[in-house]
């Protein structure tokens, strides 16, 4: 029984029938790991011992039969910026490489009353600033698909699951990082609308932008992963207080369905020609599953980017600024006072990334800028909600573009981090405007994984779902690269 | 030349809330360092803010007693600064949409009532508390996040402010209407309740501010009234020697010293790099909330002050300081009551007698054994003539240190008055009898011979004998 | 707008980060790259429209006045660089803010 390559309904049926033990799964991929991290480096640290330990509990649950869940026994990688109590919490930094957490997040204690087995916390960008985990304190994710290639932003938890070293993954999006990773790995990753899931315990970088959402292979896997981490939280001011609508029946069909197709996200955009041909193959698949077309128009696309990059960076900077040496974390070795501690500690603390972010977010800030920077990118905010709203009244759901191309060569891009931003030209809007949007495969490019972005209103997750399900038997599910070993 | 003085406060009040403003952690003052803290408080990673309903109650509670208009719109901001006591790097407050504005504090000075004008009071969280030791290289800072993240309302006067002793005034008088809506204990030895000064001069009857200094550590009302003191004779020296501020400054007041030291140059708002916190969604206060909390708040003590005045004829001075604080309002009103007679003999009572034991004592109202009926009862006493005013006294001070009641103290120590005719005659024969020279003076136009004698019978009678009539008997028996 | 590298620097110490001479070039670089890139929102038409503060529409989102188990001290200072007696300890602490 090869173990790793189910996906989470037929491990389920698995533990359920009994074939299988949820310490025998999580050994699988334990074993996995082993032999495929080392080279993908997906895992900045792997539970082994914790791992075990939980799904043995899982065992018993299963056994005595009370308060089993679609997750019971299963295990999920987390994102290493989603503090995990008692275990490193590194958000891919040295500042953080030795923090151990007193607390879990929201979203890891769904998981651990759900009785899913935390197998270990992935690699992503230093605090998620990036595209493509280059700037990882802990080298680079490597693409399952190519290990040449960078695997995107969530990267670590993209190709963790891609790989089959896990089978579901939580991942953080703040201006496309999770969706990105997705497509460019080949699987299914969803963006919860704003204030659907707990931001508590997510160390924060654009605080009104980012939602962390779930990584599966399987639209119906993502779904199940994300009933399981959405809904109200006291501990999350921004966090909607009303329980997450019924997500049942996603088999539903979706004929009828009206599909927008942005104008300026396929003309004048710097699409690679073979992706702009597989996404527009893929909107004939869905009308002749019964979906209706029709272009519509988002002419802030023009200024989305520029505002999410300075929004980002206000918000990241300051987000950013408690990483002192004070209380917990790095801390310089070389200091004598106050001040050389700050500046020590940040300056050996934190990567280039991170720092040109903060940089700029209080240059962002600062009097002279506010309102020219700040204020006015809050207002065109204002101005693409505006337009997305005015979308969505002649269409259910807006289907694009989630990268431009290929995923880019490890080192290609790192010098130049506007090259950088520029690759979530496509996916930024989701996160200032607060809309779920997700990625679901599309089909290969040149032999590698293209996804498609599918984007709706607030509380249209059910009817994104619907369609990714659909979509995702025209691409066919993408076999992981690796399991052909 | 002549200056005019111009002071402004900014008051720090650490709110009485049960838990801290933006987590949950306990808010009493006095634990173990560090162990009133979560990831919240201490600005842990992932850590978020939620708002304390209570300290907003608390915040209009506030607004209300000082006549603010209570924003129905108002958010929190960051407002950005680096120090070892700020978990976070930032410090959650308000900035341009404070809860409270425009309102006022009535103080009665010398020259009579000034009206201050308070500008807002906002919401913000605490810092920590950091102890220092030793200095140079070896030196080294110690911190203590207990305090962080407590809530903490600042309360910032208008300019109008024209002497230190009408600053003292005004904070004392602020004190007493927060203890007294009971939002804060106000205690400056604690923490609880902070002022920093800002002071400018100007030439008499000028419509533009100088450049004014703020001042820092003003640990006490005495050092605040000190140092603004020694301030505005700096500053006036500077004046008139043709040499003005060049910039604002802030300084510190050296208590060992006594004068003010410069610190520093004074930051701008720019320099905090304030923004609307992303975590924390408005607060929208409604006319109903405002109406509820103005139900639930106290008489306050201007207007108990006027009621004092009017309903019992109280002269002005009186009736401030008997309204001066809740609970010596609560016990004067409660004696009233209890007595039914002359007010102005409670008001004396209270004031003169009651404030002399607690001070001495060190003690506060509430912890004090007598209560309104008993102080009531005794008073009765004398009017009934059982005891005199001057044996009430004594009576009095036993009643504070022991807390039995006056009948009981009156009984077991022989107090009860004489009033017997020949009783009294009788110790004025003998007195006469045994101060011949008293009595040659006396005789010989000395009036004042007959106090002594009159002192010689209560010693007699051990201060029993009923003054009044000692009095006029011994006139009489020596008019014989 | 265009940043001088002495206004980097300036930025980087109101930031507490103490970049090296290379860091300050290459980044004065880079950041100026990315403000050229943005420079482009000046052009839009904001008259009249309302700055997003928050994406969605709440309001008064509070917790009751109730007291939570703070952590135990020694949680609070486990991850400290350095700690002494229960206080978290750092260099000495110059002036009062």
């Amino acid at each position: 029984m090869e173990l790793c390559t189910m996906c989470l309904g037929e491990l389920r049926k698995a533990l359920d029938n009994k074939e299988a033990s949820s310490k025998e799964i999580t050994a699988a991929f334990l074993k996995r790991i082993r032999g495929f991290n080392p080279e993908l480096n997906a895992l900045v640290t792997v539970t082994e011992e914790e791992a075990l330990a939980a799904a043995g509990e899982a065992d018993t649950r299963l056994a005595r039969g009370n308060g089993v869940t679609p997750l019971t026994g299963i295990p999920v990688a987390v994102a290493d910026n989603i503090c995990t109590q008692g275990v490193r919490t590194t958000c891919s930094s040295r500042m953080l490489e030795d923090f151990i957490p007193p607390y879990d997040a929201t979203i890891v204690s769904r998981l651990k009353q759900a009785g899913a087995v935390l197998i270990g916390k992935t690699n992503l960008d230093e605090f998620a600033a990036g595209t493509s985990t280059e700037y990882s304190r802990f080298g680079p994710a490597r693409n399952p698909w190519d290990v040449n290639r960078t695997p995107g932003g969530a990267g670590g938890a993209a190709a963790a699951v891609a790989a089959g070293l896990a089978p579901l993954a939580v991942g953080s999006d703040t201006g496309g990082s999770l969706r990105r990773a997705a497509a460019f790995c080949g699987i299914t990753g969803i963006k919860p609308a704003y204030g659907r899931v707990s931001r508590y315990g997510l160390a924060a970088l654009g605080s009104s932008l980012e939602q962390a959402g779930p990584l599966a292979r399987r639209v119906d896997d993502a779904a199940a992963l994300y009933r399981v981490i959405a809904g109200p939280d006291p501990y999350d001011t921004t966090c909607l207080p009303t329980p997450v609508e019924d997500l049942d029946r996603l088999e539903e069909g979706i004929d009828g369905l009206k599909i927008g197709i942005p104008r300026e996200y396929f003309t004048g955009a710097e699409l690679l020609p073979e992706m702009k041909n597989l996404l527009l193959s893929t909107v004939k698949s869905l009308e002749e599953m019964g979906v209706r077309t029709v272009e519509v128009s988002l002419p802030s696309t023009r200024y989305a980017l520029a505002a999410h990059i300075l929004l980002a960076a206000a918000e990241g900077g300051s987000n950013l600024a408690r990483y002192d040496g004070v209380r917990y974390g790095y801390r310089s070795p070389e200091t004598k006072d106050i001040f050389s501690l700050y500046t020590k500690t940040r300056q050996e603390g934190f990567g280039d990334e991170v720092k040109r972010r903060i940089i700029t977010g209080t240059l962002v800030l600062s009097t002279e800028c506010y309102n020219d920077y700040y204020l006015r990118a809050q207002k065109i905010r204002t101005l693409v909600i505006k337009d997305f709203s005015k979308a969505f009244s002649g269409c259910d759901l807006i289907l694009a573009p989630v990268n431009s191309g290929l995923p880019p060569k490890v080192g290609e891009k790192r010098s130049n981090p506007l090259d950088m931003y520029l690759e979530e030209y496509f996916t930024v809007a989701a996160n200032l405007t607060g809309i779920p949007a997700l990625s679901v495969p599309g089909g290969l490019v040149d032999g590698l994984p293209a996804g498609v972005q599918l984007m709706g209103p607030a509380g249209a997750e059910r009817t994104l779902l619907r369609v990714a399900r659909r979509l995702e038997t025209v691409a066919g599910e993408l076999l992981i690269p690796a399991r052909k070993k | 030349m002549a200056y005019e003085t111009v002071i402004g406060l900014e008051v720090h009040v650490e709110l009485k809330t049960a838990a801290k403003v933006f987590c949950g952690c306990d808010a009493r003052f006095g634990a173990e360092a560090n162990t009133r803290t979560c990831p919240g408080c201490l600005g842990f990673p992932g850590s978020l803010p939620v708002l304390n309903k209570q300290a907003v109650n608390f915040t209009i509670m506030a607004g209300l007693a000082l006549h603010c208009r209570i924003a129905p719109f108002s958010r929190f901001h960051r407002k950005q600064y680096f120090y070892p006591d700020l978990p976070g790097a930032y410090q959650i407050s308000q900035y341009d949409l404070p809860l409270c504005e425009k309102g006022r504090l009535e103080i009665v000075t010398p020259e009579g009532k000034r009206t201050i004008g308070i500008n807002r009071i906002h919401l913000e969280e605490e810092a920590g508390r950091t102890y220092h030791s030793g200095s140079g290289p070896e030196g080294y800072s110690l911190l203590d996040h207990n305090r962080s993240g407590l809530g903490l309302i600042e309360i910032v006067s208008e300019p109008d402010l024209r002497s230190p002793a009408e600053a003292r005034t005004y904070l004392e008088k602020l004190q007493t209407i927060l203890q007294y809506i009971e939002v804060s204990d106000c205690k400056m030895e604690e923490g609880s309740f902070r002022c920093d000064a800002n002071i400018s001069l100007r030439p008499v009857g000028g419509k533009d501010f100088g450049r004014r200094v703020e001042l820092k550590n003003l640990n006490s009302f005495k050092a605040i009234q000190a140092a603004l003191e020694y301030e505005e004779g700096r500053q006036s020296a500077l004046l008139d020697a043709g040499t003005p501020l060049e910039r604002e400054e802030s300084r510190a007041w050296d208590e060992t010293r006594g004068s003010t030291v410069f610190m520093r140059p004074k930051e701008k708002a720019g320099d905090y790099r304030y923004f609307p916190d992303p975590d924390l969604v408005p607060v929208v206060v409604d006319d109903g909330w405002v109406e509820k909390v103005r139900q639930s708040l106290p008489e306050l003590p201007e207007i108990k002050r006027e009621r004092y005045i009017k309903e019992y004829g109280l002269p002005l001075y009186d009736a401030d300081v008997l309204s001066s604080s809740r609970p010596t309002a609560e016990f004067f009103e409660a004696v009233v009551k209890a007595y039914g007679g002359d007010v102005k003999v409670v008001s004396n009572w209270v004031m003169v007698e009651l404030a002399r034991l607690l001070n001495m004592e060190k003690m506060e109202l509430p912890a004090a054994k007598i209560t309104p009926e008993s102080l009531a009862g005794l008073l009765k006493m004398v009017d009934e003539g059982t005891i005199s005013g001057k044996i009430a006294k004594t009576v009095f001070t036993e009643m504070f240190y022991s807390g039995k009641k006056p009948r009981q103290i009156v009984e077991e120590k022989g107090l009860v008055q004489i009033s017997d005719k020949d009783l009294i005659t009788a110790v004025v024969q003998k007195v006469i009898a045994g101060n011949p020279d008293s009595v040659a003076d006396y005789r010989g136009g000395k009036t004042k011979a007959l106090g002594f004698l009159v002192g010689q019978v209560m010693k007699e009678t051990r201060g029993r004998a009923n003054p009044a009539m000692a009095n006029t008997l011994l006139r009489e028996e020596l008019d014989k | 707008m265009v940043l001088e590298k002495e206004e980097v620097k300036d930025l980087a110490g109101l930031a507490r980060l103490e970049l090296s001479t290379e860091e300050i070039t290459r980044f004065t670089g880079q950041i100026n790259d990315i403000l050229q890139y943005v420079e482009k929102i000046k052009e839009v038409p904001v008259e009249g429209v309302e700055p997003t503060i928050h994406i969605l529409p709440l309001t008064n989102v509070f917790r009751e006045d109730e007291v939570r188990p703070s952590l135990d001290k020694d949680t609070a200072l486990a991850n400290a660089p350095q700690q002494e007696e229960g206080f978290f300890r750092v260099p000495r602490v110059l002036e009062e803010n």
